[in-house]
């Protein structure tokens, strides 16, 4: 029942649009049951001539209109108006069918928007660790198999089961006022013939599941075998991959095979059961009608109220078990809804930002007595340089992340010109500060939209100027669409240095008052390395720069360095100071000692090989 | 040397030719297409034939008002509604067989020829593109196929069946109920060739949706950092709108038909009704025919629904032949020549007995080479690597090292001069001859869904379990894989993920290793592992070339420096050869390269330690 609580809390807005949809069904499926009545006064009392029959909610109003259109002496010489009703018939429940099918586009449709455009917006404010741990896999089946699941029972399914109520409720009213009898011949296969549907559907979900399931088994085998065709070469595994993948070929073949196979029993005795129900009405109705019990038309309007009620008895069994589906898709979205997200706007809204940073005592950590940091305490005045040093899983993402709240510290302070920075809004923070990850992420837009990210409304001129700081404004002038080219799939292929570089590119367009840069130079040369930071440092509003590098350069330009290991800090200082220490920085500084004493031993061992090797040379 | 790979655009009209490229695979169910249309044929006889007795109950048994031989009545009516169940049972059941086999037998057909299609036609096809045309395209086909024949025949006859009865029973009363077909043929192909549209445009929108999710996920640690989450709400919005326009349009076109078609098939019924209902008062015309055939000008329309939508796949269908063809007709731009193929075999059936022993001393012989005609990547190249010798290659991405390793594996092929192996042109022997000395472990290890143990057999399908755990033991993965909970049968998930990058790569060393190949080639890997994982792969690389012939694309100091020559690769150029200390000496690119490299090894291991 919770499920369906869901189901219904995503249906707001759209509800009333859904209870007139299925109005529209009931009005069209009454059209349809009204159609056999007037074929049945023209074939019994305008044709024939029998009295019209009284019984029957319908029927003062047939005979109202029949003594209206003149009566039998009128009618029967012109039958063509008996056509006219049934096409106005027809039309006037086409259009309730056509508005149905509007109407039940609009608000599936509209649900779905709705779901896609919360659950991508709840995703985006959802804390930066639940993505660093998220599957992505996962989350971008939910975002879309599961999406789709839901709207196409929203949009198909949910309307047919009020059409099935309908036809119960109408094929009573209409068949039993004309004949009990013939009313009970009707329907007594109908409870049969819908068990059997429903037994069914449940039973041969597992052979869809099998079928399914293969068909992942297949793709699989292909995919691997497709990304690892150099493998297969190289092993000359050509006729075990064939092998392989007609095992699953097979597998799947045979599967589907069986599915199908169920659905030929399915549909062949749910066929049959529903034409015996047919027979059963026809012959016995044949029999009264001949016996003079019932009218001809009465007969002709149950084989076609028969013929109307069996088709969504059958698909009802499909609906049911469709329905399943759909509230496992709902609670699996539901799941990805209920992660708690981040309030970006709790805090101090309006605040200038200068840059002094201060460290006090901070620790931080996912599980207690498990301190990812512990105990940092430092101190940066606006403008400064600090760069960071430490092994892999020291800290220094975390350390930086503190900043802009990418991660909440649980003991000592962090201030920002002397304010807690969990008194500041999350939105001003990040907007003050800005922050180049280690492995950046270009969007699939022009390279222009890809710098003027954060800032839309930059024009082009301070574009250019962020890229030329950011060292990539000639690299993208070489391409042939400029800063037109689009990034990705359907553009050009950067390489680790050049998407390093743009990044940093729409990181500095912001002109943020503090800049960190989490080993987002890496990929990039030295000497372009030191020539973005010579730029920066140029810069009329110098930031506060934290720069996470092993580069020995960069560490030696620093204003601070701050070395961390285990989460602790255990040396701060300057290069000058930290160099007389001993510890990691001068064991670092000493491996340029190392280098040189290992290419001069090399200059020796050259000089007594060359004199006895002959072999060396390059045909 | 990756194009932009281009969707080429398909034809609309009716291509004939690939029809009967696609007939071929029909043949072998030529017996089961014709007893399908057999089937299809008796069920639309049995259709028609239930309105016909309704016809005869009305005219024998209500109108006179006689009940005589009603029980026998019943009992034929019986028997014509168990042969209709057969008739169900049969046609879904050989349709399903015709549709599971037809789309087999493509995918096999596609499958078989993938494995032999070259490394050119890899590089400028996606994946992607060639799953689609393997699942989708291929489901495609094999249903049209089938179920196009069952509605075809299906309504068809049902329609020509309807039609004749009518005809006979009353000429003037049938030409009046029917006249309103051809309006309703017409309509019914053009509204199912714009609902076909609709939704194809559907489609388009929703992968893009999924791109768009896809990008917002993976994208979403940088969107909070740049604060960019409304923004970029906004602009997906874009699609979903967009998506919600298009699903839309296309479920009122599709609800615009039926009322339409219904309402113009009532129209036939209303003919029926008034002018039968005529001819009934002035006694030309029965109870019985009247009301057959207001049955027939309901039950007409089914069929032609069915029949339109037939029609508006067609071209869809026609699409997918021509993709897949596209890919099936694709000629292998590297093949042994019919004689190879004679003396050493193919691959269904390899002449393993022929094979000669290889040394390992590849040479290549005034080796010209482009991927692009005009683009040379190798000019008049010559080098020859004695047998047992290390070639470690170092140079920046994309300057044509894999180039020269392409080359020697008969990836690609030179287009001018020869390379020969053991002195011989490697053409006059076969591919899988060569490969099948080759010991080839990527950059990017790649492993295959199953157990740990099927992953190195790959390199020996043959191997017993005691030579698998003595390759693991070589490269030192045992200690790792009898950790694991399920030690050698442990599954390694698909494409490896359940395993570590190093973990990886030393079993891929361990399959190459299985192989006991003469030539190795290496593309050593430049992400980076955990120190101690690091060191086993450095031992595991030192065990695997030991006397081996071996080509590395190098990165780490100790492989590069251990190599016995060393070639800098810049442009497709050899601009530095020689020995490490050679190479030092001389105070180039190679020089720069390692320094640095030696200093970042260095602090890894200084700030690691």
């Amino acid at each position: 029942m919770k499920k369906f609580k869901l189901l219904w809390n995503f249906m707001k807005g759209n509800r009333s649009l859904y209870v007139i949809s299925i109005l529209a069904v009931g009005a069209a499926i009454f059209l349809r049951f009204a159609w056999p009545m007037v074929l049945r006064v023209t074939i019994d009392s305008i044709i024939g001539n029998k009295p019209i029959e009284t019984s029957g909610w319908m029927q003062p109003v047939i005979i109202r209109v029949f003594d209206l259109l003149g009566g039998k002496s009128v009618l029967e010489k012109s039958l063509w108006m008996s056509s006219i009703i049934l096409i106005l018939l027809t039309l006037s429940r086409g259009i309730f069918i056509f508005f149905k099918g509007k109407w039940s586009a609009i608000a599936s449709e509209s649900i779905a928007r709705k779901i896609r455009n919360d659950v991508y917006d709840h995703l985006q404010y959802l804390p930066y660790d639940y993505h660093v741990k998220a599957k992505t896999g996962d989350l971008i089946q939910r975002c879309t198999s599961d999406v789709e699941t839901i709207r196409g029972f929203l949009s198909m399914q949910l309307v047919e089961v009020g059409r099935a109520i309908f036809m119960l409720f109408f094929a009573l009213s209409f068949m039993l006022p004309m004949s009990v009898e013939m009313t009970l011949v009707s329907l007594s296969l109908v409870p049969f013939i819908f068990v059997f549907a429903v037994v069914f559907f449940i039973k041969v979900k597992t052979a869809f599941k099998a079928s399914d399931e293969s068909e992942g088994r297949l793709s699989t085998v292909l995919q691997e075998n497709l990304s690892g065709v150099r493998v297969v070469r190289a092993f000359a595994r050509q006729k075990y991959e064939i092998d392989k993948f007609d095992e699953r070929n097979v597998e799947y073949r045979n599967l589907t095979y069986k599915l199908i196979r169920l659905l030929a029993w399915y549909w062949s005795v749910s066929d049959f059961l529903s034409l015996i129900q047919i027979i059963a009405v026809t012959v016995l109705g044949t029999y009264w009608a001949a016996s003079g019990i019932i009218t001809l038309g009465t007969l002709l309007a149950f084989t076609s109220y028969v013929g109307m009620l069996l088709w969504p008895v059958r698909q009802l069994g499909r609906v049911l078990t469709d329905m399943g589906k759909a509230l496992v898709s709902i609670e699996r979205i539901q799941e990805i809804l209920n992660e708690p997200i981040e309030d970006m706007d709790e805090g101090i809204s309006k605040v200038k930002i200068e840059g002094n940073i201060e460290f006090k005592n901070v620790s931080f950590y996912y599980e207690e007595g498990h301190l990812i940091l512990e105990n940092v305490s430092f101190k940066v005045k606006k403008g400064q340089t600090v760069a960071i040093l430490g092994p892999t899983g020291s800290g220094k993402s975390t350390l930086v992340g503190l900043l802009p709240r990418l991660y909440d510290n649980q003991k000592g302070t962090v201030k920002i010109d002397g304010i807690d920075v969990k008194k500041i809004s999350k939105r001003v923070l990040r907007e003050n500060i800005g922050i180049v990850l280690q492995e950046p992420f270009l969007f699939s837009k022009t390279l222009k939209d890809n710098i003027r990210l954060a800032t839309t409304e930059a024009e082009e001129k301070e574009i250019f100027e962020a890229a030329k700081i950011a060292s990539v404004h000639d690299v993208i002038r070489s391409f042939e669409d400029g800063y037109d080219t689009a990034v990705g799939e359907k553009g050009v292929t950067l390489s680790g240095g050049q998407k390093q570089r743009v990044a940093i590119a729409r990181t500095i367009i912001n002109g943020s008052p503090i800049l960190i840069f989490d080993d987002s130079l890496s990929a990039v040369d030295t000497e372009t390395d030191a020539a973005i930071r010579r730029r920066l440092k140029k810069l009329k509003n110098k930031a506060t720069t934290f720069i996470i590098s092993h580069r020995l350069i960069t560490l030696a330009e620093a204003d601070m360095i701050l070395v961390l290991d285990q989460g602790k800090i255990v040396q701060q200082g300057t290069h000058l100071e930290l160099i007389g220490q001993e510890g990691l920085y001068e064991r670092v500084w000493a491996i340029q000692n190392s280098l040189e004493e290992e290419l001069s031993l090399e200059d020796e061992g050259l000089r007594e090989s060359l004199e006895n090797d002959e072999n060396l040379k390059i045909s | 040397m990756h194009s932009a790979f281009e969707e080429k655009k398909y034809s609309k009209k009716f291509d004939l030719v690939l029809w009967k490229k696609l007939l071929k695979f029909c043949i072998p169910y030529k017996k089961k297409m014709i007893l399908l249309g057999l089937f299809m044929l008796a069920l639309a006889g049995v259709d028609v034939l239930f309105p016909l007795m309704s016809r005869y109950a009305i005219d024998n048994y209500v109108i006179p008002g006689n009940t005589d031989g009603i029980l026998w009545y019943g009992l034929v009516f019986l028997g014509l509604v168990a042969i209709q169940a057969l008739n169900i049972f049969f046609f879904i059941d050989i349709a399903g067989k015709i549709e599971t086999h037809l789309t087999y037998d493509i995918r096999k057909k596609g499958f078989l020829h993938l494995q032999e299609l070259s490394f050119n036609y890899y590089d400028k096809t996606p994946v992607g593109w060639l799953m689609a045309r393997m699942t989708s395209d291929s489901q495609r086909l094999g249903s049209f196929i089938s179920w196009g024949l069952v509605d075809m025949v299906w309504g068809g006859s049902l329609m020509i069946l309807i039609a004749v009865i009518m005809l006979i029973l009353n000429l003037k009363l049938a030409l009046i109920t029917l006249t309103v077909v051809p309006v309703l043929v017409v309509m019914s192909i053009y509204f199912q060739k714009l609902i076909l549209k609709a939704y194809r445009k559907v489609r388009k929108t929703n992968s893009k949706i999924t791109g768009a999710f896809n990008e917002g996920i993976t994208g979403a640690k940088t969107t909070k950092t740049l604060v960019r989450e409304s923004e970029n709400l906004k602009e997906f919005q874009v699609h979903t709108s967009q998506m919600y326009r298009s699903s839309v349009r296309a479920a009122i076109l599709s609800s615009l038909y039926l009322p339409a078609i219904l309402t113009l098939g009532s129209i036939g019924t209303g003919l029926a009704l008034w002018f039968g209902g005529e001819g009934v008062m002035a006694g030309i015309v029965t109870y019985g025919t009247m009301v057959l055939f207001i049955s027939y000008s309901v039950q007409f329309f089914e069929p032609l629904r069915e029949m339109a939508r037939v029609f508006a796949e067609l071209q869809n269908a026609q699409a997918s032949a021509e993709r897949i063809f596209s890919m099936i007709d694709e000629v292998p731009q590297i093949k042994d020549n019919s004689q190879v193929t004679c003396e050493f075999g193919s691959i269904m059936k390899m002449k393993q007995e022929n094979w000669p022993d290889i040394e390992g001393r590849i040479t290549f012989d005034n080796v010209t080479f482009s991927y692009k005609e005009g683009e040379n990547i190798l000019e008049n190249f010559q080098l020859d690597i004695k047998a047992g010798e290390t070639i470690a290659l170092v140079g920046e991405t994309g300057s044509g090292k894999s180039t020269l390793v392409n080359l020697a594996c008969r990836f690609y092929e030179p287009n001018e001069g020869s390379i020969k192996i053991d002195g011989i042109d490697y053409r006059e022997r076969s591919m899988l001859w060569l490969h099948s000395n080759l010991g080839y472990v990527l950059q990017t290890p790649h492993l295959f869904s199953g157990s740990i143990k099927e992953n190195i057999a790959y390199g020996r399908l043959d191997a017993s379990n005691e030579e698998i755990i003595t390759a693991a033991k070589l490269v030192d993965a045992h200690g790792f894989i009898k950790k694991m909970k399920n030690g050698y049968e442990s599954e390694v998930g698909e494409g490896g993920a359940k395993l570590s990058t190093g973990e990886k790569q030393l079993i891929s060393f361990a399959r190459a290793i299985l192989t006991d190949p003469r030539i190795f080639v290496l593309d050593e890997a430049t992400s980076s592992v955990d120190t101690e994982t690091e060191q086993l792969i450095q031992k595991a690389i030192h065990t695997v070339l030991e006397g081996r012939t071996s080509f590395i694309i190098a990165h780490r100091l100790s492989t590069i420096r251990s190599a016995d020559r060393i070639l800098v690769i810049k442009n497709g150029k050899i601009t530095e050869h020689g020995n490490h200390k050679e190479l030092i000496k001389q105070k180039g690119y190679y020089y720069n390269l390692y320094t640095n490299q030696f200093m970042d090894e260095q602090k890894s291991i200084v700030l690691n330690a």
